[in-house]
C-alpha cells in the first residue's frame, strides 16, 4: 500500500513542492524571482554560519546563545581592521579571530568556570553590544567591500546562474563550510568524538578522551565561524558598521539550528527557508505585491521555531548533555 | 559578645561578598577601558555620581530608572526559584507596557484612583498571559523556556511594532513615528516631589514576592519544584500547574514593570523605549542573589548608573554605552562566583552552582 | 604462587574530605584469575577501582604493573596498559551504534575519514573468537541490558585488555544472563585475561571466584578463596559481626483486603507496555513481596500505584474505595504511604533541611500551615520529635539532607511516610544501597507496621529480603505476575528459577 501520509511528512516532498513553486514563479516573473532567490541566499549566509557555530558547540555539549554578540563584535573588529589597513583579507581574518576569541571566552565560562551556559552567552551578548557601542565612532568608512566573483560560463545558466554562481567569496565559502562540517561531524574521528562528548561526557572520559579539550576546541571553532558571519555582515553585505547591526540574526541562527535538527545540511536548508522569508518580507514591504503587514512575515521564523520545539511538527532531539557542565569525580 | 558580633559581621559579609566584589572589579575594568579610550576615569565616575546621587532630583531620577529594573529583576528571580530561566521578560514587559498604554488612552471619564490601578492590572495581565505561554509550553510539551522566550521576544517586538504602526498609531496630525497616542492625565502615575510613586509600588510588590516565596505554601511548592521536580510530584504537588503559575506570576511582574514605565515615565507606548529592561532583569536577579531585598539594592545601583550616564556623557564626554560594558562585566563576575571566591581565598571554592539550562528538549 | 602478579597495589590511601575511602589497601591480581572484591556499599571498592583505572589519584600508595611501578593518572594510561573497566552504569552512548561505541577512542582511520569497514571486520573477528554475537549496526538504546553489557566487554577486548574490572555486573541481569556472563568470564580467563569482580552477592562469589578479598570501611579485612571459606564467614567479614537476616514473625491473620489491583496495564516513557494486566490483593497485616529482576516492570507499576503514572487499563481499590488513576495527593490522603525506589530523585529534596523534607507531602495541612501562611515553628517541633523517634543522625532539624548518610536519608523518608495515619505501605527497594545496620532497622519498621495491621506491598530484587519479610510472594517477569503463593511453600532455589522466567 502506498503511504501518502509518509510522503507528506517527508522533507523531499516539501523540497519538490518548493522547486515547483520556484519554477512557476520564474516562468511568470523572471526578474523578481531571481532577485528574491539571490537575496534569499545572501540573507541565509549569516544564518547558516551562525547555525554551524551553534550546532558544533551544542554537539559537544555547550549551548551557545552568545552568537549574536560574537557576530556583532567580529563584524566590528573586521570593520575596524578594514578601515585601518584597507586590506579586506586581513579584515576578514580579524573578524574570524575575534569570533574565535569570544568562543574561547564562552568555553572558559562554561567549561572551566562552569557558569550556567545561558548566562555565559548573555554575558557575551551584552558585552559585545556595550563594547561596540562604546568604541564605535560615527563617520568611519571603508574602502569598498568584497565583490561578487562570477564563475565564468556557469553564470549563464538560466535561473541557477545568477542566483548561485555570481556571489561574493564568503557566500561561496559558506556553501563549502556546510559540506566540510557535514563531513567533519559524521565521517571523521573528530566528529565521532565531538558527538560522543555531547551525548555522554563521562563515557567519553572513561575512554581516555579529554572532554574539556573537545569542548574548548569545538566552541572556539564555532566562534571562528560566527566571526566569519560577522565579517560577512560588514565586509560583504553592508560595507560599513552600524550599532546593533546583527539585529537578532544570532538568535535566528539558533532557531535555524534547531530547525535543521543539529545537522549542517539540515541547518543550511532551514537557513535558506528563513532567508527566503526575510527576502520575501523585504520584497513585500517595498514591492507592495500583497498586503500582509511585513511584521507578520518577520515573526514567522520565530513562531515556527516555537512550534517545532513544542513538537507539533516532528520532534528534534538535541544532544543529551547540553547545558550541563562536566565535572570529574 | 564581641566574638558574636564579629561572627554576625562575617556572616553579613559572606552574603554580600560576591556582588560587592563583582561591582568593584567591574568598575576597575571599566576605568581601564575609559583610560584606553582617552577619557579620565575619575572625572567620568564623579560625573556619574553627581548625575545619580548628587542632589535630590538626581536621586529621584535614579529611583525612576531603578523602578522598572526592580520589576524585571523580580520577574527573573521569581522564575529562577522554580528552576525556570525567564529570558522572555523582555516580551512580557513590552506587552505590559502596550496594554497599559491602551487602557491609558482609550478608557475615558474615570477618576485617577480607578484609572491607574486598572491600567496597571491590565498591563500585568497582558505580561502574565504572555509569560504563561512559555510556562505552558514547558510544562506540557517540554519546549525549553529559554528558546521559546527568545523567540517570543521577537514575536512581541514584531507584534507591538505592527500595532503601533497600524491600528494603535498616534493619529495626531504631522506624526510619522510609530507610537501610540499619549495616555490621559487620569492614568499618569505621579511623583511625590522627586519620589516617583512607581518606586513605592515596586517596593510593595517586592514585599509581596518575599512573603509569597518565604512564608506561604505556594512558595514552598515553587521552590520544591525548582529544586527537585520529581520529588515535588511524588509529594503530591502538581508540577505542571506550578510551572505555568510561576510563569504567569513572573510575566505579571514583568508586565507590571512595563506598565509602570508607561504610566509613570514615557506616557505612551513607543517601540524602542523599553528595550533592554528585560535583559537587565537577568543581571539584577543574579546581582541581587535572587532575593527581593538584593534585587532592590541591585536595581538602585544599576538605576544610578543609568541615571548618571547622561551627566557623564555631557560633562566628561564619555559615551553612555560604557554602562552596558560595565553591566556585562558585573553579570560575568556575579555568575563566575567561583572565580571571586578563589580571589578572596575562600577554602570552599565551590560556589552555589546555578545550572538551569539543561537541554532544549524534554 | 610463583607467578608475578599482573597488578599489585601497595598501601593505597584515598581521602574524600574527612572520609577515609581507602586506608592502606594492598591488593594482588595474578594472570588468569578471577579475583573477587567483596564488600558492602561504601566499603571503598569503587574508589579502589577508580584508582586503578586512573579516574582518581590516590593520596598515597603505589601501583605495580607486571612488577614495575606505574603512575596511572588518567584512564588513557590504564587503557594503554591493558586495564579496562566495565562500569556499573554502562558507559555507552545511547544514540550510537554498537560498532561506534566499541571503536570510540581507538578509531581506525583512513586518511581523515573513519574506516568503518575495517573496524567492523576487526570487531566481527573478535566477536567470533569469543563467541559474543552482536549486531554491529544496532543502536545501543534498542538493546537489552544484557546485550549492552556484552558491548562493554567487547569494548575492553577491542582494546586488547589484560586486566578487566567488572563493577557489580550482575545487579541488572536476569539469572539466565548471569550464567551467560559467567560463561564469558571463564572463557576470558582461559585466554589469560585477569578479572577483578566487584560484588556484594555472596552466592555468586562462591560460584565464580578464584580468590576473594573482603573490604570494610576502606580497609582490606582479608583474602581467602571459596574452598577455604563459606558464605556465613564471608558475611561476617563483610559486616564485621554475625548477621541474622531472619526475624521472628507472628503468624499471618487473614483480614480484609486493603489494596486491590485488577488488570493493571502501564506503559513506560517510550510508550511501550511494560506492565500487562497485573492483578493482586494485599490484606491488612500482610506483606506481599513482589520479587523479580530489575527492569521487569516493577518501577512503572510502583509509579502507577502511587499515582505518578497513568493507568492504561485496570483499576485500583484502596480499602474498598475506587482510586483508579487518581493523583498522588488523593492516594496519600486515603492512607497510602510510599517509599520510593530512588530516594534521592523521588523521595527527597537534597538542598532542603531535614525538617522541610519531613513535611514534604503534608506541608499544606494544619499545623504546618493555615490558609497560605506556613508555620515554621510547627515544622521544627515536628522534626525534633521525629529525629528522636526514628533515631536520625543529623546535626539538627535545620541541616540539609544532602549532608546525611544514605541510611539516615532513608530514615527521613520513613519518618515522614509512617508518621501519618496509613492503611497501606508501598515500599520499593527500601534497602537498596544501605549498610546492614540500616537494613535491619528498616526491616523491623516494616514488620512493625504489618503487625499494626497495615497492608505492605514490598517490591525488591533482593531474594533474601523477600524471603525473610514476605507472607505472600509474587514474582514479576516481563511485566506479568507469573506466580503468587504463600511464602512458606517456596524455597530460595525455586524462587530464583521463577524469577528467571522458567
Amino acid at each position: 500500500m502506498f503511504q501518502w501520509k509518509k510522503v507528506f511528512k517527508s522533507v523531499w516532498f516539501f523540497i519538490f513542492l518548493i522547486f515547483l513553486l520556484i519554477l512557476w514563479s520564474y516562468f511568470h516573473y523572471p526578474v523578481v524571482t531571481v532577485a528574491v532567490l539571490a537575496s534569499a541566499l545572501r540573507q541565509s549566509t549569516p544564518l547558516a554560519l551562525g547555525a554551524l557555530c551553534g550546532l558544533i558547540g551544542e554537539r559537544s555539549g555547550v549551548i551557545n546563545i552568545g552568537m549574536e554578540g560574537q557576530m556583532l563584535l567580529s563584524a566590528f573588529l573586521g570593520f575596524l581592521v578594514s578601515v585601518w589597513t584597507g586590506n579586506l583579507l586581513f579584515a576578514v581574518l580579524a573578524g574570524v579571530m575575534t569570533g574565535a576569541l569570544t568562543g574561547l571566552l564562552l568555553a572558559f565560562m562554561s567549561v572551566t568556570l562552569r557558569i550556567d551556559q545561558i548566562i555565559g552567552g548573555t554575558v557575551i551578548n551584552i558585552l559585545a553590544f556595550g563594547l561596540t557601542g562604546y568604541f564605535y565612532q560615527v563617520g568611519l568608512s571603508t574602502k569598498g567591500k568584497l565583490q561578487p566573483i562570477s564563475l565564468g560560463p556557469l553564470q549563464d545558466i538560466p535561473l541557477l546562474g545568477p542566483v548561485l554562481f555570481n556571489n561574493p567569496p564568503i557566500t561561496y565559502l559558506t556553501l563549502l563550510l556546510v559540506l566540510v562540517m557535514h563531513y567533519l561531524l559524521f565521517y571523521t574521528r573528530w566528529g565521532l568524538r565531538t558527538r560522543a562528548v555531547g551525548e555522554h561526557p563521562r563515557a567519553v572520559d572513561t575512554l581516555g578522551i579529554n572532554v574539556f579539550f573537545m569542548r574548548y576546541a569545538n566552541v572556539v571553532l564555532g566562534g571562528a565561524i560566527a566571526g566569519l558571519a560577522g565579517a560577512f555582515l560588514t565586509l560583504e553585505a553592508v560595507g560599513s558598521f552600524e550599532r546593533g547591526m546583527t539585529n537578532g540574526r544570532g538568535f535566528v541562527a539558533l532557531a535555524v539550528m534547531i530547525f535543521g535538527k543539529w545537522t549542517p545540511i539540515g541547518s543550511w536548508g532551514a537557513a535558506l527557508l528563513f532567508g527566503f522569508a526575510i527576502s520575501l518580507q523585504t520584497q513585500l514591504q517595498f514591492g507592495g505585491l500583497i498586503t500582509i503587514p511585513h511584521q507578520f512575515i518577520g515573526m514567522l521564523p520565530y513562531l515556527l521555531t516555537v512550534i517545532v520545539l513544542a513538537g507539533f511538527v516532528g520532534r528534534a532531539r538535541p544532544p543529551a548533555s547540553i547545558g550541563m557542565p562536566y565535572t570529574k569525580e | 559578645m564581641l566574638n558574636k558580633k564579629k561572627n554576625k559581621l562575617l556572616h553579613f559579609w559572606r552574603t554580600v561578598d560576591v556582588p560587592v566584589v563583582a561591582v568593584l572589579f567591574s568598575a576597575v575594568i571599566g576605568a581601564v577601558l575609559l583610560r584606553i579610550s582617552g577619557a579620565d576615569p575619575l572625572d567620568a565616575y564623579r560625573a556619574l555620581f553627581q548625575g545619580s546621587l548628587g542632589n535630590i532630583s538626581a536621586f529621584g531620577r535614579t529611583l525612576q530608572k531603578a523602578t522598572p529594573l526592580i520589576f524585571s529583576g523580580l520577574a527573573v528571580a521569581f522564575a529562577f526559584k522554580a528552576g525556570l530561566f525567564n529570558i522572555g521578560t523582555q516580551g512580557q514587559l513590552l506587552f505590559g507596557a502596550l496594554a497599559a498604554a491602551m487602557v491609558g488612552f482609550t478608557v475615558q471619564g474615570v477618576p485617577a484612583w480607578l484609572h491607574i490601578p486598572l491600567a496597571l492590572l491590565i498591563g500585568a495581565l497582558a505580561g502574565g498571559l504572555y509569560g504563561m505561554i512559555q510556562g505552558a509550553l514547558k510544562a506540557y510539551t517540554g519546549a525549553h523556556e529559554v528558546i521559546t522566550g527568545i523567540m517570543l521576544n521577537y514575536v512581541a517586538i514584531n507584534l507591538t511594532d505592527y500595532l503601533t504602526n497600524g491600528p494603535l498609531k498616534d493619529t495626531t496630525p504631522g506624526n510619522i513615528i510609530a507610537r501610540t497616542p499619549l495616555i490621559l492625565e487620569t492614568s499618569q502615575l505621579p511623583s511625590i516631589g522627586a519620589f516617583p510613586l512607581g518606586f513605592g509600588l515596586a517596593l510593595l510588590v517586592a514585599l509581596v514576592v518575599w512573603w509569597l516565596l518565604q512564608q506561604t505554601t505556594i512558595g514552598f511548592e515553587i521552590c520544591t519544584v525548582g529544586n527537585n521536580p520529581h520529588a515535588a510530584s511524588y509529594a503530591g504537588m502538581n508540577v505542571n500547574y506550578t510551572l505555568v503559575g510561576t510563569m504567569l506570576f513572573s510575566g505579571m511582574l514583568a508586565g507590571l514593570g512595563g506598565a509602570v514605565e508607561t504610566l509613570g515615565v514615557v506616557h505612551r507606548y513607543q517601540p524602542g523605549f523599553n528595550v533592554g529592561l528585560g535583559f537587565e532583569g537577568i543581571t539584577i536577579a543574579l546581582l541581587g542573589k535572587t532575593h527581593p531585598v538584593g534585587v532592590i539594592l541591585a536595581s538602585i545601583l544599576v538605576g544610578a548608573m543609568k541615571a548618571g550616564a547622561s551627566q557623564m556623557q555631557f560633562s566628561a564626554g564619555v559615551d553612555k554605552a560604557i554602562i552596558d560594558v560595565i553591566l556585562a562585566l558585573i553579570l560575568f563576575f556575579v555568575a563566575a562566583d567561583v572565580l571571586i571566591r578563589k580571589i578572596l581565598r575562600y577554602r570552599d571554592t565551590k560556589g552555589e552552582d546555578v545550572i538551569l539550562s539543561t537541554g532544549w528538549g524534554k | 604462587m610463583e607467578q608475578i602478579p599482573v597488578l599489585q597495589l601497595r598501601g593505597i590511601t584515598k581521602c574524600f574530605g574527612e572520609v577515609l575511602a581507602n586506608d592502606q589497601v594492598d591488593f594482588d591480581l595474578y594472570p588468569g584469575e578471577i579475583h573477587v572484591l567483596l564488600g558492602e556499599n561504601g566499603a571503598g571498592k569503587s574508589t579502589l577501582m577508580n584508582v586503578i583505572y586512573g579516574l582518581s589519584t590516590p593520596d598515597a600508595g603505589t601501583i605495580f604493573f607486571e612488577g614495575s611501578s606505574v603512575q596511572i593518572d588518567r584512564p588513557r594510561t590504564a587503557i594503554d596498559h591493558g586495564i579496562n573497566m566495565v562500569h556499573q552504569h554502562f558507559m555507552l552512548i545511547p544514540v550510537f551504534t554498537v560498532a561506534e561505541n566499541i571503536m570510540l577512542g581507538d578509531e581506525v582511520t583512513r586518511g581523515w575519514s573513519l574506516d568503518r569497514k575495517r573496524a567492523y571486520q576487526e570487531i566481527q573477528q573478535l566477536s567470533e573468537d569469543y563467541g559474543l554475537q552482536l549486531d554491529m549496526e544496532a543502536r545501543i538504546e534498542n538493546l537489552s541490558v544484557g546485550l549492552q553489557q556484552r558491548v562493554e566487554i567487547m569494548k575492553a577486548l577491542y582494546r586488547k585488555t589484560r586486566v578487566l574490572i567488572l563493577d557489580e555486573p550482575t545487579a541488572v541481569l536476569t539469572p539466565q544472563e548471569v550464567d551467560d556472563l559467567f560463561e564469558v568470564m571463564h572463557q576470558l580467563i582461559r585466554k589469560g585475561i585477569s578479572i577483578i569482580l566487584i560484588t556484594h552477592k555472596l552466592r555468586e562469589v562462591m560460584h565464580i571466584a578464584s580468590r576473594i578479598t573482603v573490604m570494610r570501611r576502606g580497609r582490606v579485612i582479608g583474602t581467602t578463596s571459596p574452598a577455604k571459606s563459606n558464605e556465613g564467614e564471608l558475611a561476617a567479614m563483610m559486616v564485621g559481626r554475625q548477621v541474622t537476616l531472619q526475624f521472628e514473625k507472628t503468624p499471618l491473620q487473614t483480614q480484609e483486603v486493603v489494596l486491590d489491583v485488577q488488570e493493571l496495564t502501564v506503559s513506560d516513557e517510550q510508550d511501550r507496555e511494560v506492565v500487562h494486566r497485573v492483578s493482586f490483593q494485599v490484606r491488612a497485616g500482610e506483606i506481599l513481596g513482589i520479587a523479580g529482576v530489575q527492569g521487569n516492570g516493577q518501577s512503572e507499576m510502583a509509579l502507577a500505584l502511587s499515582g505518578l503514572r497513568p493507568f492504561k487499563r485496570g483499576r485500583l481499590c484502596l480499602s474498598g474505595k475506587e482510586m483508579t488513576s487518581l493523583n498522588p495527593r488523593a492516594l496519600m490522603n486515603h492512607g497510602l504511604a510510599h517509599i520510593p525506589e530512588d530516594r534521592q530523585k523521588h523521595g527527597l529534596v537534597l538542598p532542603y533541611s531535614v525538617a522541610d523534607n519531613q513535611i514534604l507531602n503534608t506541608y499544606h495541612h494544619f499545623p504546618f500551615s493555615s490558609f497560605l501562611q506556613r508555620h515554621q515553628q510547627a515544622v521544627l517541633t515536628n522534626s525534633n520529635q521525629l529525629i528522636d523517634q526514628y533515631d536520625i543522625r543529623a546535626s539538627g532539624p535545620g541541616s540539609p539532607v544532602s549532608t546525611l548518610s544514605g541510611g539516615n536519608q532513608q530514615k527521613v523518608i520513613i519518618s515522614r511516610e509512617l508518621n501519618r495515619d496509613i492503611c497501606c505501605l508501598l515500599a520499593n527497594q527500601p534497602t537498596r544501597g544501605l549498610d546492614v545496620g540500616s537494613i535491619e532497622y528498616i526491616h523491623q519498621q516494616i514488620l512493625k507496621l504489618r503487625d499494626q495491621g497495615v497492608a505492605v506491598l514490598l517490591i525488591s530484587s533482593e531474594l533474601d529480603e523477600i524471603m525473610s519479610l514476605a507472607d505472600t510472594i509474587a514474582v514479576m517477569y516481563c511485566g506479568k505476575i507469573v506466580m503468587n503463593t504463600p511464602a512458606d511453600q517456596l524455597t530460595k532455589e525455586q524462587l530464583g528459577a521463577i524469577m528467571a522466567g522458567s
